[in-house]
């Protein structure tokens, strides 16, 4: 009983994500998987409306074909974990303090998301979120599937 | 003649090399993202400003920003 109570209290608990440092980051190992990559911040407000989205998107669609990887851009780490206190992710979190990745994909605004096909090829991107949009973008992610 | 054109040209390159990196990029907004940063950010002080444009120059408005420069709308 005792143990049940345990396991409910522990499914009961906010996920939390882990959070990894951008070097550990291997975009090669995701082939196969259709990829939602995001760019995001603390301070981006719209950044936090597309969390329970994306939570929900991993919700979705099946583990061994989509996933979510998300690229914190904060320079602090602390301000990214007090954000990540407030709104729970499901997924896993680099941080990029440097914003290297970020240099890479030339991003021209936050949040930036892309969407890369199974061949590991950036299909399209998305700049800044738009919850009108939501249907559009599952939408180009189902044509990927 | 010619050393000055050397030292001219030189100082001419590293001033081109000056701009290469202008502006802030995307990522690196959260300073400016931030509420107090804007423009408008404390009512009273606006007010204050306005009133004295109004007054001194005869105009008024134009003070205001949409969004808080985070870069993404």
């Amino acid at each position: 009983m005792k143990k049940l109570l345990f396991l409910l209290l522990l499914v009961a608990a906010p996920l939390r994500a882990e959070v990894y440092p951008i070097g550990d980051l291997d975009l090669k190992a995701q082939h196969g998987k259709v990829v939602y990559l995001d760019f995001w911040a603390s301070w981006c407000k719209p950044c936090r409306e597309s969390f329970p989205w994306m939570n929900a998107l991993l919700a979705r669609y099946p583990a061994d074909k989509f996933t979510v990887i998300t690229i914190n851009l904060d320079a602090e780490s602390s301000a990214m974990q007090r954000f990540l206190d407030k709104v729970p992710a499901n997924f896993d979190v680099y941080h990029d303090p440097s914003g290297r990745l970020a240099e890479q994909f030339k991003l021209e605004g936050m949040p930036t998301s892309y969407l890369i096909g199974a061949d590991g090829k950036v299909v399209k991107r998305h700049l800044g979120f738009y919850t009108k949009d939501v249907e559009r973008y599952q939408r180009e992610i189902e044509g990927l599937l | 003649m010619k050393f000055t054109l050397r030292w001219l040209s030189i100082c001419c390159l590293l001033a081109l090399a000056g701009c290469s990196s202008l502006g802030v990029k995307p990522w690196e907004r959260d300073l400016l993202a931030r509420d107090d940063m804007l423009m408008n950010a404390d009512a009273l002080d606006l007010a204050y400003d306005e009133h004295i444009y109004f007054s001194k120059e005869a105009s008024s408005g134009g003070q205001g920003f949409a969004g808080g420069g985070c870069g993404c709308n």
